[in-house]
């Protein structure tokens, strides 16, 4: 077996005693609250149907073979007035980025523009069916155009498939569309190169789509080895998946090269996008020889990240990809309207697609947000977006290498993020008690524990929507917790004290899975089952 | 009975012409608390190096390769209810698999007990 | 820039600190032939607020809007009326800007809803167990047939022919890449299913059998039958149900044997949007847990013994297990997940069961009218809110001679089985509670004028 590679070593919390317990388990304004089964019930509803009365004696159930649900399903409801107030209460649960600084890296959680938000409610957008016919959304399509466009241009690529439905998803659309190709000049290959440093989602994509996965070892500073990576290139590699800037924050200066090594090979270059925030509006991924690069929207474009999805991730293509893309695709027509062009018409035209990613063409929600911020920022303010973030987080690379081991810092400036690894804190100390203490000072830990080249690592990626006066309390926050780290300060091992909740036992979680209610048997109920509702 | 080690931290007790393999406590420290185990069936033939258990802790999976050739004889069930066994006594009640031994020259090249924790400090 | 709040001043007291001349200079580690020279060439700059706002209203504007006209169309995406509430809440800042929940002691609010959103999902569904969320239904349906493929280390799967045309078409792309043999048919505009090739066609190597539920044409196939015959050869059901309201009137696919139920959840509390965000469903038996892709949300507590809940099981995803992931999914669909949730609430069980029994009487209503039409046949003789008729004419051009007339009257055959001349005249058709009595009139007045 191999060891545990990125350090990271939960066990179960030390038990510890609450201070200032109330009757309720609430504290003033954090609320305690119950799971919906527990205080709903299937007679309880917070819609009214008018016409129920009416049609209900009309309903036939001529039509239904013989399967009407008889048992009870055990949908518990409430009226809205609890339904907002259950919502609402789990909201303040949570951290957010309109609540502060939420440094994670690789994420690029920066701000959501609410313009955004109502743009893409304009029932002309929102209220439009996916298979109505295609002259009654010539607008939807239109819109789905332009941010091709914008999106093509922005990357200086040849084409776009839009409908990926998050990042991983684009990355698989992206090395498909690679297979696809390789396929077609009958020169199927077998391997693909990822570098050590490379996202989760990397090699677990290739896998899928059937390739041997090999790592790329990383150089001392961080970056892509690439003797070791010219070095392996041959007949069987299919292609070389990189990120760039890369997983350590740092942009990789060979990756022309790169791009003409792997090329000269006949294999493809896939960049994953997901730092795409750092160069956006600077620098052209086609210009360094990508062939396919997905584009996050949820990350470089602000649409929400909503506690995890909906995301969005189109696929920029080179020349020789697009040909490959799935279908639907958009164009607009010679006499000046616009049409996806689908199965019933990409027999003829689109001969070399590779089959469709999802039913109907990707997230329409998201596009609509991420064209409105687009048109907001234009190409100044993309830029600036660019420009901002890495200073940003040049700032706290160089207001914190003092009292944080920063591994690649000497080899120069970072792009948009900022890396530290636990190397000087006191033994038994690692990054898992620097993080829980940031809850505590009121910020979103950084990424944790993740690239794994690095030891303990702390990622962190502020990007360009925080002020120079957030920056300056977050980096005395996380000085101090540095400090206390060094020194071995046992009361970092107990943090957080302030969130909703302490430290949370993940081996409990893990070993014995609880992963849906279930409704206490009526005698445990009445032993005081529901005395662990909200309280201790 | 004899002791061996791999350099991948799993252990082989040799008793006889029956092998029994469990992960070593340096190991099941560097993981953590583990909470899942997968253990090979009986009757299963193996390779040296094949992938023969899984052991997981929160936040990390291991495979658990097979030392030596052979042909399982028993997966540990008591793992599977209580995953923490490999916390608690791993290199005792802990343990993954037992297996036969096609060639017991592949043992060869394995480090002893001494060796191995001597190894282990170095890392 | 309203979205930036560094000022001049602050950029160049952070460049000091930094110790740069300028910005550019951080960037010099890009190639040359790629080096920064100002914003990109031929692009608009800023706009306001408000100039931004015209530009998207121009565009939305030009698309005929559901609410607006009588509207008929489903096929995998259903109008249904979202209370008000579930758009208000999940606009709160706290749902909408967070992340993924790997901080759990400031991330309990999507984590509790998650749980609740999971077992309300295997509740409807009829399972042990449902995950966090995934896409859509149609990659909710590739995925469980890979995830029968890892169960049962087979690789042949039967997919009826009542499966949406879409969702065979992203499992076929699928399947090329990752070995599985798909078994593919044609539906066909008659009131039986395929049900008897599905029992007949099932062998000793086929991992699933892969049934939609109520299917393409609004069909309703028992599935008991063909559960059973699936496990007597050891392999597994796959249900898809991609109209969950229906479920509070017919029976769940788990209750009939499914050990696998995926769906797409858009119906409750996700709007149409033109085809996404939507929200992939995906259900199983709690013993094939491990084997299903995704994120999950369990119950554990804290170091104060409170209940808590965490993101678990992650060691079959991607950024733990690597290459030998479940799948490759990462982001999911979280805020649709809440959507779903609140709607899901608000409903209660009782409310999705009147919700399901107006459905069904309009559709019905709906059904013996247009068939009443001289020419124009029922081809179901089950449904639940959407059905299909066969009309004397190719159903496609019907439909755009239907929008001329102000009508969105459902899906014709023709655009989703372009190349199948004997489903041209096929037209599908998705009645809800949305549905007027105007409408309806409507509606049957075109399409009485249209097949004259």
């Amino acid at each position: 077996m191999t060891a545990n590679p990125s350090g990271w070593k939960p066990s179960a919390p030390t038990p510890a005693t609450a201070e200032g317990a109330t009757l309720t388990g609430n504290r003033a304004l954090m609320l305690e609250e119950a799971l919906i089964f527990e205080i709903g019930d299937n007679d309880s509803t917070g819609v009214d149907f008018d016409d129920f009365q009416a049609l209900a004696p009309k309903t036939s159930r001529d039509f239904t073979n013989g399967l009407i649900r008889e048992k009870a399903i055990n949908l518990p409801g409430l009226s809205e007035p609890e339904t907002v107030r259950h919502y609402t209460r789990l909201s303040r649960q949570n951290y957010a980025i309109d609540l502060g600084l939420f440094p994670l890296g690789s994420c690029t959680m920066k701000h959501n523009p609410r313009l955004n938000e109502k743009m893409a409610r304009l029932p002309g957008f929102a209220d439009i069916h996916p298979l109505a016919p295609q002259e009654t959304v010539q607008g939807a399509i239109e819109l789905i155009d332009h941010l091709s466009k914008w999106l093509i241009a922005l990357t200086g690529m040849h084409a776009v498939a839009m409908s990926p439905k998050a990042g991983a998803h684009g990355e698989l659309c992206g090395i498909l569309a690679i297979r696809a190709a390789l396929e077609a000049r009958g020169d199927p290959r077998s391997v693909v190169l990822v570098p050590e440093s490379a996202h989760g989602t990397n090699p677990a994509t290739a896998a899928f789509a059937g390739y041997k996965v090999e790592d790329i070892p990383a150089t001392a500073a961080g970056r892509v080895d690439l003797d070791a990576l010219t070095a392996r290139l041959g007949p069987d590699v299919a292609a070389v998946m990189i990120t760039n800037p890369n997983t350590c924050g740092m942009f990789e200066p060979e990756m022309k090269a790169i791009s003409d090594a792997v090329h000269a090979a006949g294999g493809f270059v896939y960049c994953d996008g997901a730092n795409f925030n750092a160069i956006v509006g600077k620098v052209r991924p086609g210009d360094l020889g990508i062939d396919a690069m997905h584009i996050n929207l949820h990350k470089t474009f602000s649409t929400p990240h909503g506690g995890g999805g909906p995301g969005s991730g189109p696929v920029v293509l080179s020349e020789a990809l697009a040909p490959f893309a799935p279908l639907p695709y958009s164009e607009r027509t010679a006499d000046g309207t616009f049409r996806l062009v689908e199965e019933e018409v990409a027999s003829d035209e689109h001969k070399d697609a590779f089959g469709r990613m999802v039913a109907f063409h990707g997230q329409m929600g998201m596009f609509t947000r991420a064209l409105t911020y687009i048109l907001s920022h234009g190409a100044d303010g993309l830029a600036r977006v660019a420009e901002d973030s890495v200073l940003n987080a040049n700032y706290i690379l160089r207001s914190l290498e003092d009292v944080l081991d920063a591994p690649f810092a000497k080899s120069g400036p970072c792009m948009h993020e900022a890396i530290f690894s636990d190397r000087g804190f006191a033994e038994g100390f690692s990054t898992i008690d620097v993080a829980k203490a940031l809850i505590d000072e009121g910020f979103h830990p950084m990424t944790m524990y993740f690239p794994l080249v690095v030891h303990g690592a702390m990622l962190i990626e502020p990007t360009e929507t925080e002020s120079k006066a957030g920056l300056d309390q977050f980096i005395a926050a996380l000085r101090s917790i540095a400090e206390r780290a060094r020194a071995g300060d046992e009361a970092l091992k107990s943090a957080p004290i302030h969130a909703p909740r302490r430290r949370l036992d993940e081996t409990l979680a893990a070993r014995k899975p609880i992963l849906a209610y279930k409704n206490p048997v009526p005698e445990a109920a009445d032993r005081g089952q529901g005395a662990r509702i909200g309280g201790g | 009975m004899s002791l061996y080690f791999t350099g991948e931290h799993e252990w082989i007790k040799v008793e006889g012409d029956v092998a029994t393999i469990g992960i070593s406590d340096h190991a099941q420290q560097a993981l953590g608390d583990i909470v899942f185990a997968e253990v090979p069936e009986q009757g299963r033939s193996v390779n040296k190096g094949d992938e023969a258990a899984v052991v997981e802790s929160v936040k990390a999976a291991s495979d658990v390769y097979a030392p030596v050739a052979g042909e399982v004889i028993e997966g540990n069930s008591a793992l599977a209810d209580d995953p923490a066994l490999i916390n608690r006594d791993p290199e005792g009640e802990g343990w993954f698999f037992k297996m036969t031994l096609a060639d017991a020259s592949e043992l060869d090249g394995l480090m002893d007990e001494a060796a191995y924790r001597e190894w282990v400090k170095t890392l | 820039m309203r979205y930036l709040p560094l000022s001049d001043q602050d950029r160049s007291d952070m460049l000091a600190k930094v110790g740069a001349s300028s910005i550019d200079e951080l960037f010099r580690d890009v190639p040359a032939e790629a080096r920064p020279t100002g914003p990109i060439h031929g692009l608009p700059m800023h706009a306001s607020e408000l100039a931004v706002e015209r530009q998207l209203s121009a565009l939305a504007g030009k698309n005929m809007v559901a609410g607006q006209v009588p509207f008929f169309l489903g096929c995998g995406a259903y109008r249904h009326h979202v209370p008000a509430s579930v758009d208000h809440l999940i606009q709160r800042g706290e749902f909408l800007t967070a992340y993924t929940p790997y901080q759990p002691e400031i991330a309990q609010g999507t984590l509790q809803v998650l749980f609740e959103f999971q077992t309300q999902v295997a509740r409807l569904l009829g399972c042990d167990v449902a995950n966090a969320s995934m896409y859509d239904g149609s990659t909710a349906c590739w995925e469980a047939i890979g995830m029968a493929r890892r169960i049962t280390r087979r690789k042949r799967a039967i997919v009826s022919s009542g499966l949406h045309p879409h969702y065979v078409s992203v499992c076929r792309t699928m399947a090329k890449f990752t070995g599985d043999q798909l078994d593919l048919a044609t539906p066909e505009l008659t009131a039986a299913t395929d049900a008897d090739r599905l029992i007949a066609s099932i062998d000793s190597d086929t991992s699933c059998v892969v049934v939609q539920y109520p299917d393409i044409l609004g069909r309703i196939t028992d599935l008991a039958p063909i559960a059973e015959a699936a496990h007597a050869k050891g392999a597994l059901l796959v249900a898809v149900v991609t109209e969950p309201v229906a479920l509070g009137l017919i029976k769940s696919p788990g209750e009939m044997g499914a050990d696998i139920v995926v769906g797409e959840g858009q119906s409750i509390g996700v709007g149409l949007q033109f085809g996404g965000p939507y929200v992939g469903l995906f259900a199983c038996r709690e013993k094939h847990v491990r084997q299903m892709p995704g994120r999950l949300a369990g119950e554990t507590v804290d170091a104060e013994g409170k209940r808590g809940f965490v993101l678990t099981l992650s060691t079959r995803e991607q950024h733990i297990r690597r290459e030998k992931a479940t799948s490759n999914i990462c982001t999911n669909s979280g805020l649709c997940a809440l959507a779903f949730s609140i709607h899901m609430t608000l409903l209660g069980e009782k409310g999705l069961r009147q919700l399901a029994e107006i459905n069904h009487a309009r559709a019905v209503e709906v059904a013996q009218k247009l068939s009443a039409i001289p020419g124009v046949e029922l081809a179901n003789d089950s449904f639940f809110n959407e059905f299909t008729l066969k009309l004397p004419v190719e159903a496609r051009p019907a439909v755009h001679a239907m929008v001329k007339k102000g009508v969105l009257g459902g899906i014709s055959l023709g655009r989703l089985y372009p190349d199948e001349a004997a489903l041209a005249n096929g037209l599908v058709i998705a009645v809800t509670e949305t549905v007027s009595d105007e409408d309806i009139e409507a509606f049957e007045a075109a399409l009485r004028e249209i097949v004259r």
